[in-house]
């Protein structure tokens, strides 16, 4: 074959250079907040433009949100709704995943159409907001947890991937006296790692990010998740409870600089994990992309 | 009763017995889609109601469409279908094939290493929380933040965007892709990797170069995914994302950011006017469906691509 031409060398240079300008665009915003929340408050106050580099140093920031028992509470909570949350996900989807699974089986399109119809189709926000007020979920910590318990999209990623299990391992743990409960712990489980796996991360990044449910069914301020407390403070704007000890003047740079530090907080966990888990997020939406 | 419908049931009362397990293991889940998927649709005739708490959901008093022509008539009804219908006509435009242009480049990149970094570092900020990403909005578009900082020192004279309903949809929309553009090429880069790799092959020997293996390989490669989420995207036009505008919105962008489902959380939570919220959510409701399934009949009739 002939050799690349000036054309195809000169789109291969400009496609390159797109793709780092991209790069830049999606990593800049996370630098800047990182180089912010580490700068003196004072001196990135006066700072106009970019930031390249931390700007003086000072963990002033930080110091402040850790002392600040929303924060610390929010944490709390969230790691709570992230735990159980999850793990009640897992049951339930595993559970409908495994009858799905089954053949012949009566019933089992009757209740995958049941299943469909609600991706399609649904009540909306106030006819469940008064479900779960007439079911007296509101400000409990079940509000976050119950309604959502199984996400149809990742119960028909499960239900896949239970279905391609070879058949003779069940049947022979069957005639061994396995019952289905044993059959689904001992053999569908084990083989179905990588595919739990994901699901584990879809569900616990969605808890973790979780904040409208919150906002609609929580009253209780020492119920509120991290993001409902990182919505006031970054986006309602109320640092002020957190910068009492700070004389006048100085509260309005420290309290720029801490929502950089609560930015932060917030994200780390996700950012420090991420290269760990990133092969999984893939695989996960390749599994639900492929299939459908 | 006949004698093979009897013979039916006796069949199904078999196979209940014997397989008891498998269906009380499936019974927290049909419960879980009766109760919490289920409920809430019976919870809908309150659109047609007048629903009070003391009377509940079956006692209330029947108004009929009341809430329905009250809603049609209001000042809103044409502000929200407008604002609900650009928005998604900007992401239809600028964020749909955003993704797929991404894909098609990085699947033009030679070296995997680079493909390999860029993935990880455009898949990055799917993970952030709504909440983070409308943070850092808010922040570095204040009015002495970051962007009008740099703007100033280009001469640009410093404005209060997130104030100003003329850049909403344009904040929306562009933030939108700066956090799910990375993760929606995923499935495109899927759908590349399905291509056969000799139809490559035998358009080289054909003598074609990589603009036109693209254009009649590629392309054509990936255009049943790019129409099945099309088909998606069609379907949850009316319900665009309510979650990400109530962060970003306030009272003096309304005029371009209120849409049907922000409206529904004002009104109905806020305000507790239940009925009346029910009756335009269902309205919204209804319009999405029509969509979905028009598109899907469409795309029937032109390309042998569809959802059901």
């Amino acid at each position: 074959m002939n050799k690349s031409t000036l054309g195809e060398k000169s789109f291969d240079l400009l496609n390159a250079a797109a793709m780092i300008v991209l790069c830049f665009f999606t990593l800049y915003p996370f630098l800047f907040v990182a180089f912010s929340s580490l700068s003196d408050p004072g001196l990135l106050a006066q700072h106009r433009g970019m930031l390249w580099k931390p700007y003086g140093f000072s963990l002033g920031a930080y110091k402040a949100v850790f002392a600040n028992p929303n924060i610390l509470t929010g944490y709390g909570n969230t790691i709570f709704y992230v735990i159980v949350g999850t793990a009640f996900n897992l049951i339930m989807t595993a559970l409908g995943a495994y009858f799905l699974s089954r053949r012949n089986v009566l019933f089992k399109n009757a209740v995958m159409l049941m299943i469909v119809v609600t991706m399609f189709f649904q009540g909306g926000l106030i006819p469940s907001y008064l479900l779960v007020s007439n079911l007296g979920l509101i400000d409990t910590p079940w509000a976050m947890i119950i309604p959502g318990a199984v996400n149809t999209w990742n119960l028909i990623i499960m239900r896949t991937a239970f279905q391609a299990v070879p058949v003779s391992l069940e049947e022979s743990a069957k005639i061994d006296g396995a019952s289905e409960w044993t059959v689904l712990w001992r053999i569908i489980l084990p083989l179905s790692v990588p595919v739990m796996a994901v699901m584990v991360l879809f569900y616990a990044v969605a808890h973790w990010n979780a904040w409208f449910n919150a906002m609609l069914y929580l009253r209780n301020r020492e119920l509120y998740p991290l993001q409902l407390i990182l919505r006031e403070i970054l986006i309602t704007n109320s640092t002020d409870n957190m910068t009492t000890d700070a004389s006048g003047v100085d509260k309005m740079p420290i309290g720029e600089a801490i929502k950089y530090a609560t930015i932060m907080v917030a994200t780390v966990p996700i950012l420090v994990l991420y290269p760990f888990l990133q092969k999984y997020f893939v695989k996960g939406i390749m599994i639900g992309a492929l299939k459908e | 009763m006949s004698r093979s419908s009897n013979s039916r049931w006796i069949t199904v009362g078999r196979d209940l017995k014997r397989n008891k397990l498998l269906y009380l293991m499936a019974l927290p889940v049909i419960a879980y889609y009766l109760i919490f998927d289920y409920g809430p649709m019976y919870g809908l005739q309150i659109a047609v109601k007048d629903y009070s708490p003391g009377d509940g959901i079956w006692n209330s008093p029947w108004v009929g469409f009341h809430h329905f022509i009250e809603f049609f008539n209001s000042y809103y009804f044409w502000r929200l279908i407008r604002n609900t219908l650009l928005i998604n006509v900007y992401e239809l435009i600028f964020g749909f094939p955003a993704p797929i242009i991404l894909a098609l480049l990085l699947n033009e990149l030679r070296r995997q290493v680079f493909k390999r970094i860029v993935q990880t570092i455009t898949y990055l900020p799917h993970f952030i929380s709504v909440v983070v990403v409308v943070g850092m909005l808010v922040d570095f578009l204040a009015r002495d933040g970051v962007v009008n900082q740099v703007l100033s020192s280009l001469g640009v004279a410093p404005r209060s965007y997130l104030s100003e309903p003329e850049w909403f949809r344009f904040l929306y929309v562009s933030s939108g892709i700066w956090q799910q553009v990375g993760w929606g090429s995923i499935i495109y880069l899927a759908a590349l990797t399905n291509i056969d790799p000799t139809l490559y092959e035998a358009a080289k020997v054909d003598g074609a170069g990589r603009w036109k293996q693209m254009i009649h390989i590629t392309v054509p490669g990936i255009m049943p995914t790019v129409i099945i989420l099309l088909i998606l995207k069609m379907g949850s036009m009316m319900s665009v994302g309510s979650e990400k505008i109530l962060l970003m919105y306030n009272p003096l962008t309304y005029d371009t950011a209120d849409v049907i489902s922000t409206f529904v959380y004002r009104k109905g939570i806020l305000e507790a006017s239940y009925s009346y919220t029910t009756a335009v959510g269902l309205f919204n409701a209804v319009i999405a469906l029509s969509l979905l399934i028009l598109s899907n009949s469409v795309s029937k009739r032109v390309s042998e691509t569809k959802l059901w």
